[in-house]
């Protein structure tokens, strides 16, 4: 593999900080309200971001530190904050997401909680809701590290070990959308398998016209769900760059011999055949018709469309996992992908690359981590790519730039509505992909053609 | 219903009439409240961002270079290199060991690929706590590379985004007084406080061009270095927002004797007074100035009026709610709204200033909430208690306005309209008619019972 040159300023990241991802896996839990221990910037930067994707209210409170606080620790801002937004929001959770700010400073947030638990529980008449933490230096990793942090202190953190064995599942399926959460559910529903979802954001960030305002919007996995995790039948994450200490399933396989299943997040038709074939195995019986039937139709139009796609080159960006399941359903399409690129280095993006590419011939696509939009365009360019896929934020610099389609996907899409329903997982999220492709690459012909065909 | 308001806030909302005149603000916000306010960061990038020939680098940990990549719809007529995000990208070893090094690095690698004519460095919350000395760097790139290399003192947690602004001026200072002024107009002055968005400095060039009058230079909608520094050579200096860039014109008055006005040029009167405050202040060295400018105003109006009459039969009598982050925008507001037949029953700043409160407390009608760094709680709960038909706001308040079927005019940087000048009253009146009439505010369920409602649904159809 060959090295990006390495720079030492970064432009027009690929990434986004931790506490952004802590915060979206804690509105993914019934009634929570995300924290950030910080100063007011960050949750108001964070809040603006999110909103502009998911068009939904998005709150998140903060203990907005000042100068004070950053020299005598933020421990009395911390406490009043959570005070405060228990007492308005009646929140039944709180997440607490740590930033650079407080990291550097050394608060120690675990203690701080303790003392707030036992000095404020008569305040709130004894009704304590639940306070999960993670640490999320924003210099620390990116966005997606703080998600998985978030992720894995939930289920650490709640989880009741004296919970008694149900056949549920539980499924730790990663920074997705809120409609492939919604199509998720409805695929274990199909199989009858009950399932913890987890973090459920489907309806926090995307929900209904309602009579009133929300000041907490339902939906989201409910907190006994998660409490009840390691008495469930098996755990499925998806994403295969996850680390092991970073992994939820991790936790309950190893602290309550919960079976874990680690799969890739299922983009394409592979990586959806690992997931139904698991499911088969945890149902115990075949995948249902219906499910069958989206498979066959997937298959139906990859035939039908093969030769729009076939041979043309594809630069593909974004979270690491996201990145690697694209990787995999282009490949199978007959799109060869030419450069792989994140802002994430979990270092086990090239293995997983390669693991999802290596049936196929020709040479492997460029693999590139820890880089931004500058390295990414500089790449691309010399590769002429008929195709670009990743978020909204290529679009400028580089699709744009070199008349090139670009297929938004993943997180942030900012300059297209319906960011929330964009489905990308399962054979339908495959199909759905698959529209999406080979209308771009016919819109794209019948664009740059004198002729105004209307037949294609 | 529980009360939304926290005790601690009660002081920062004043309801008009129900009380003598008083209310508290310029405080900190409160924690866990979910203020809807940034960072000292956030003041200094906003008011900068804009100078398009400038590199700007956010010297921090990756998510304040992010957040603030091209958020601003801030146009330029020439380079673009303000639409770019620079980072150091901090990480843990730079946090432990100190991120000089690798400021000075990146600074020298993006000066030779840009060439830029000026360099902004932007320290965040984590620089000021590991304590790397900002200002050796740029004085030690700038003697190398030969452009000013300004470090920027925001440090996030050091304030709110007035303390941003002033951090940004008084970075804009050290550029001021440094350019050639031989070839400057007396009829002349910078314009402080617009930042382009949309193309409304380009309105307000226009109009000051029919005038007679040069714009030195733009501060900083499509900004230009070299403008910057020549800008104490302008006759005066046109203030607008409420503060973004008041202390780089007290700062000009007091060293080279520039004397400012305040302005705004959202909305007909205050537009018209813009102008006529300019034309008054030159009439002595050009005594035809007046004439000219009235025969601008008359043939913008004489088009305008007719066409905001058309919208105005269809919103006359229908309510308003603001919240901006600047409390002097929403003076012009309050007016606009008047002209289309509409009345004001809330309005509230991230950053106003008690003279501002007190000022839309005479403005506005009886019973108007005025409030000062609110939040998602009690704006909601002030949209419903008035029944309002639109809100004005920006991108975290849409959502507001939307959830509780209300009508939304986004007035904040992000936004894609023009809303200054005489066109810009067009346009804005435009858009609160395209919200307020839409017929989807029949269907939402605060106005219509749903026949299916997601209250009551259950799971699935009990057989």
């Amino acid at each position: 593999m060959k090295k990006a040159e390495p720079f030492v300023s970064t432009t027009n990241a690929c990434k986004m900080c931790t506490p952004l991802g802590a915060a979206m896996a804690f509105k993914g839990l019934e009634g929570c309200v995300p924290f950030l221990h910080g100063s007011q910037g960050c949750a108001t930067y964070m809040r603006r971001y999110i909103i502009s994707h998911f068009r939904e209210p998005m709150d998140i409170a903060s203990s907005s530190l000042g100068e004070k606080d950053a020299v005598y620790g933020g421990k009395a801002n911390l406490m009043q904050g959570l005070l405060n937004v228990i007492g308005k929001y009646k929140a039944p959770a709180v997440g607490i997401a740590t930033t650079c700010l407080t990291e550097t400073i050394g608060d120690d947030v675990p203690t701080i909680l303790h003392e707030f638990k036992k000095e404020c529980l008569a305040e709130l008449n004894g009704d304590m809701p639940a306070l999960i933490h993670c640490s999320t230096p924003s210099y620390g990793g990116s966005h997606m590290e703080g998600f998985h942090a978030a992720v894995r202190a939930m289920v650490a953190q709640l989880a009741d070990p004296a919970t008694e064995k149900h056949g549920g599942i539980n499924l730790f399926s990663g920074f997705i959308s809120p409609e492939d959460i919604r199509h998720l559910q409805d695929v274990f529903a199909h199989f009858g398998l009950p399932v913890a979802l987890l973090p459920d954001y489907s309806e926090t960030l995307d929900g209904p016209a309602l009579e009133d305002y929300q000041n907490i919007p339902g939906g989201g996995t409910p907190l006994d769900a998660v409490r009840a995790m390691p008495g469930a039948g098996a755990s499925i994450e998806f994403g295969r760059t996850i680390k092991p200490e970073r992994s939820a399933g991790a936790v309950l396989r190893d602290k309550y011999g919960v079976p874990l299943y680690s799969l890739g997040l299922p983009i394409g038709l592979r990586e959806s055949d690992a997931l139904f074939t698991t499911l088969e195995t945890l149902a115990g019986c075949a995948a249902p018709r219906r499910c069958a039937l989206e498979r066959g139709r997937l298959l139906d139009a990859m035939v039908d469309g093969h030769k729009y796609v076939a041979g043309k080159k594809a630069v593909i960006y974004g979270e690491e996992d996201m990145a690697v399941g694209l990787t995999s359903f282009l490949s199978e399409i007959g799109v060869k992908p030419v450069l792989v690129a994140s802002g994430g280095e979990s270092g086990l993006l090239s293995e997983a690359v390669a693991a999802v590419t290596g049936e196929f011939p020709g040479d492997p696509p460029l693999v590139r981590d820890g880089v931004d939009f500058y390295q990414i365009v500089a790449e691309a360019e010399a590769l002429e790519p008929d195709l670009v896929v990743g978020n909204s934020k290529g679009y400028r610099e580089l699709a744009r730039a070199h008349d090139i389609p670009l297929i938004r996907v993943g997180f942030p899409i900012h300059d297209r509505f319906g960011s929330q329903r964009v489905l990308h997982l399962g054979y339908r999220g495959a199909l759905n992909l698959y529209d999406l492709i080979v209308n771009a690459l016919i819109e794209k012909k019948q664009d740059d053609s004198p002729v105004g065909y209307g037949y294609i | 219903m529980e009360p939304v308001i926290f005790e601690e806030r009660k002081t920062q909302i004043h309801r008009k009439g129900a009380e003598p005149f008083s209310i508290s603000c310029n405080k900190s916000s409160l924690a866990g409240a979910v203020s809807q306010r940034a960072c000292v960061f956030c003041g200094s990038r906003v008011v900068l961002y804009p100078i398009a020939d400038a590199l700007h680098l956010v010297h921090g940990p990756i998510g304040c270079a992010v957040y603030t990549w091209d958020i601003r719809g801030a146009l330029s007529s020439g380079p673009e290199l303000h639409r770019l995000s620079f980072s150091t990208d901090l990480r843990e070893k730079d946090v432990i060991f100190g991120g000089e090094k690798k400021l000075y690095q990146a600074l020298v690698e993006l000066i030779d690929r840009h060439q830029p004519n000026a360099a902004f460095v932007y320290s965040t919350c984590i620089v000021g706590i590991i304590g790397d000395d900002l200002k050796a760097v740029c004085k030690k790139v700038e003697a190398e590379k030969g452009i000013p290399v300004i470090p920027v003192q925001s440090e996030g947690f050091k304030g709110n985004k007035r303390e941003g602004y002033l951090a940004a001026c008084e970075a804009m200072f050290q550029l001021v007084g440094t350019g050639d002024t031989s070839t400057i107009s007396p009829l002349s002055v910078n314009i402080l406080g617009d930042f382009n968005l949309a193309g409304e400095i380009w309105i307000i060039q226009d109009y000051l061009k029919r005038m007679g009058v040069d714009v030195v230079a733009n501060i900083t909608g499509d900004g230009r270095v070299a403008d910057v520094r020549r800008a104490h050579g302008a006759a005066l200096n046109l203030v607008q927002c409420s503060g973004a860039t008041m202390d780089l014109a007290k700062m000009m008055q007091e060293k080279y004797g520039i004397p400012f006005i305040r302005v705004s040029y959202f909305g007909i009167e205050d537009m018209s007074d813009a102008l006529y405050d300019v034309a008054k202040f030159f009439q002595d060295k050009d005594p035809e100035i007046m004439a000219r400018t009235q025969e601008l105003v008359r043939e913008e109006l004489t088009a305008l009026y007719p066409k905001l009459q058309e919208l105005r039969k269809d919103l006359e009598g229908k309510k308003a709610a603001i919240y901006v982050g600047g409390a002097f925008k929403a003076f012009s507001l309050i007016k606009s709204f008047r002209h289309l037949g509409m009345n004001v029953v809330m309005v509230g700043s991230q950053t106003g200033t008690e003279e501002d409160y007190q000022e839309l407390a005479e403005i506005t009608d009886e019973g108007t909430i005025i409030v000062d760094d609110t939040n998602p709680l009690e704006l909601s709960a002030f949209i419903k208690e008035k029944d309002v038909d639109i809100f004005v706001g920006g991108v975290k308040e849409r959502p507001i306005a939307f959830k509780l079927g209300v009508g939304f005019c986004d007035h904040n940087h992000e936004r894609k309209e023009a809303l200054e000048g005489f066109l810009g009253m067009y346009n804005f009146a435009k858009e609160v008619h395209a919200t307020v009439t839409s017929p989807v505010w029949n269907f939402t369920p605060r106005r219509r019972k749903s026949p299916i409602a997601v209250n009551h649904a259950q799971e699935a159809c009990l057989s």
